[in-house]
């Protein structure tokens, strides 16, 4: 009988032990660069700091997030976080912002994909052309965007004016029927042609020959997309949508740039950038920072597990 | 369970025209295979009889009625793709109901006729699984279920085997051969460059050469009487020796550098060519003349047989096929025989030409 000793592993032993060394230093990396941050926040959200005072801060437990203010006598209120009406105005927006973008720029994606999907004369530039939008730094465009809007210079309201689509000029960022609106816009209209892109790799991953197949089985042009394109090119939807959705739940610059302190249109990210570094709330803010993590990783875990279910 | 008629077939990507004018008759039931070497355009012809290429001019019929413009659900045709071409997010089950259950037929008779073609393929007990789950073989197998779920006019198969092993291979084509015994109605038609494929399967043979056809006949006439040098040399393996020709003083026919033939020569002598397939060689007895005297450069042993090289000093040594019996060695001379009546005669052009006793 063969004596197993402790020095001879197994293949797969071997194999995980090389896994972990390869991957110790990126591991190193990431717990400096993400770990280390994110434990400071976790801990400023339960001290008094204040960005003048970082080393001064005290610990105050929950205080930030939920406490019960007494005014003597039995009377008082809750205060903090968790009763903040300003900030579940602003996981609304964040919520809303992220479903109405991501839901467009998914349905435009997949159309604008479909159609760089098909051979056509110059499909190479037209490809690198509709990537334009994503290609503009944020600031830029949104700065752009924000020109373009503006109820006197304008020119959306000037076209609009001129073809008699509306009547008198529009404030489309400041007035908060429009606010939301505005900067959905702006955001599909620079998001999705990185939608597009994602999703056509996606397209091209179908074998041309699976087509075939359905044309000689009789299937029509509108079923073939439900039931052939859409089941195969899911996965890559699905990895799309994540990755955007990350990125409208945290959604900033367009926003701080296209209409900065406006409620309306206040997100997760903009409410804890104004309280970090602008209401000298820095504790505060690092508390909202913390619930903002949890959010965001709340929803992603979520939406994982649909997706799985979902897929099979 | 139709005739098919190609009038004038011919078909052009952009400029390059690649079938210049294809006549075929095919008749109801019959499995005709298209052959040529790659790029001759074999794929294109089926996928045009499919309806998946545009028809650029001539006509196509079945059972004498136009289907030029026909989408291929209307033409009654189901296909075998060299690539399997299954629904990778579908089972077994639904790969072979999918068009079915669009069509609206019902669900009984839906899962009658899957359940007859699983059984008829040994898929029964792989319904539940994924292509991804299956081997080469198993989804080559739905791949055919799926053609006969159909229950087509038309049978189009698109080199069905060429991604199988070589026993696999052989096995699959014996479930062709016997698939098409089952539906002796169901006309066939079969894309390889498989000649044991072409010669098996076959009640005619298509040669097709740079997008035209070469010759159309049985598998044995294809063999026993090439119409031309491009046949000769394409059916048969190996291939056929032939030999730049020449007119003897008598008016005779001698391979070059060999011993004068008992044949006529044609009354035009140039660039002529005489074959003779290596199976016919033999190597020469005692007293009987030899056809050519050479040394052995290269003995190839197959088992059953080997393949003897001998320098006859042209440009391609002479390929003489003998039993594994027949002791050869290279280095070795050897004398090489064949009856007169194993040799093929080609014009300059290449078409085969009468052979003659003198
Ligand atoms: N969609 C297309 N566009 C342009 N040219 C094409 C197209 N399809 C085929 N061809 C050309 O037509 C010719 C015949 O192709 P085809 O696929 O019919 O060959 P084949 O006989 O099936 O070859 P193989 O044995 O390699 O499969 C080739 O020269 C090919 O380059
Ligand atoms: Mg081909």
């Amino acid at each position: 009988m063969k004596q197993s000793t402790g020095r001879t592993l197994t293949i797969s032993a071997r194999r995980r032990r090389a896994a972990a060394l390869f991957l110790a230093p990126m591991l190193l990396v990431l717990v400096l660069v993400a770990g280390w941050p994110l434990l400071r926040t976790l801990w400023f959200g339960f001290t008094d700091a204040s960005l003048g005072d970082l080393a001064g801060a005290r610990w105050i437990g929950f205080s930030n997030y939920l406490e019960w203010l007494s005014y003597g006598e039995g009377d008082g209120e809750w205060v903090g976080l968790l009763v903040d009406g300003e900030w579940w105005r602003a996981v609304w927006n964040t919520l809303v912002f992220t479903f109405i973008t991501v839901s467009v720029e998914t349905a435009l994606g997949l159309v604008v994909a479909m159609v760089l999907n098909v051979r056509f004369p110059l499909r190479g530039l037209v490809r690198a052309a509709v990537l334009i939008p994503w290609a503009i730094p944020t600031v830029v465009s949104a700065k752009m965007w924000a020109w373009m809007l503006n109820d006197q210079f304008g020119i959306i309201n000037d076209i609009g004016l001129k073809l008699g689509l509306i009547s008198s000029p529009v404030a489309w960022i400041a007035s908060a029927d429009t606010a939301m609106v505005a900067v959905m816009l702006v955001d599909i209209w620079k998001s999705t042609p990185f939608m597009a892109l994602l999703i056509l790799a996606g397209l091209q991953m179908i074998p041309e020959d699976i087509y075939e197949a359905a044309k000689i089985d009789g299937v029509n042009p509108l079923v073939t997309f439900w039931r052939v394109t859409l089941p195969l090119a899911a996965p890559a939807i699905m990895v799309a949508v994540i990755f955007r959705a990350l990125d409208a739940l945290r959604v900033f610059d367009i926003i701080y740039v296209l209409t900065p302190n406006n409620a309306e249109t206040r997100t997760m990210s903009v409410f804890v950038q104004e309280n970090l570094f602008q209401f000298d709330q820095f504790a505060y803010g690092s508390a909202a920072s913390t619930l903002l993590f949890l959010v965001i990783a709340f929803i992603t875990l979520g939406y994982i597990r649909a997706a799985r279910l979902n897929l099979g | 369970m139709a005739q098919l008629t190609l009038r004038n077939l011919c078909k052009s990507f952009g400029r390059a025209e690649i079938i210049h004018g294809i006549d075929l008759d095919i008749a109801k039931g019959e499995f005709v295979v298209f052959v040529g070497p790659s790029g001759c355009g074999k794929s294109t012809l089926l996928r045009l009889i499919a309806g998946l290429e545009e028809i650029s001019s001539g006509e196509l019929l079945f059972d004498g009625e136009k289907v030029n413009d026909l989408p291929p659900k209307e033409r009654g045709i189901a296909m075998v793709f060299q690539s399997y071409a299954l629904y990778p997010h579908m089972s077994v089950f639904d790969n072979m109901a999918f068009g079915l259950k669009l069509a609206k037929s019902d669900s009984g008779t839906i899962r009658e006729r899957v359940e007859e073609a699983a059984r008829l393929l040994e898929l029964e007990p792989l319904l539940n699984r994924k292509p991804r789950e299956l081997s080469g073989g198993q989804r080559q197998r739905v791949a055919i279920g799926r053609a006969i779920v159909r229950n087509p006019r038309v049978f189009l198969f698109d080199e069905p085997l060429s991604n199988l092993d070589a026993a696999l291979r052989g096995q699959t084509r014996v479930e062709i051969a016997r698939l098409h015994e089952r539906m002796p109605d169901t006309t066939m038609v079969y894309v390889t460059h498989d000649q044991i494929e072409a010669m098996t399967l076959a009640d005619r043979i298509v040669v097709l050469r740079a997008g035209r056809v070469e010759q159309v006949g049985a598998p044995m006439e294809l063999y026993l009487k090439p119409a031309t040098r491009f046949v000769a040399e394409f059916i048969g393996t190996p291939a056929m020796n032939i030999l730049p020709a020449e007119v003897t003083a008598e008016g005779g026919l001698r391979p070059k550098g060999g011993a004068a033939l008992p044949l006529r020569a044609p009354a035009k002598a140039e660039g002529l060519g005489l074959g003779v397939r290596p199976e016919d060689l033999h190597i020469a007895e005692e007293g009987e003349p030899a056809l050519y005297e050479g040394r052995v450069t290269l003995v190839e042993r197959l088992g059953e047989s080997q393949l003897v090289h001998v320098e006859i000093g042209h440009e391609v040594p002479l390929v003489v096929k003998l039993a594994r019996t027949v002791p050869a060695r290279r280095g070795e001379t050897l004398r090489v025989a064949a009856p007169v009546d194993a040799f093929h005669l080609f014009g300059a052009d290449g078409q085969a030409l009468d052979i003659r006793p003198q």
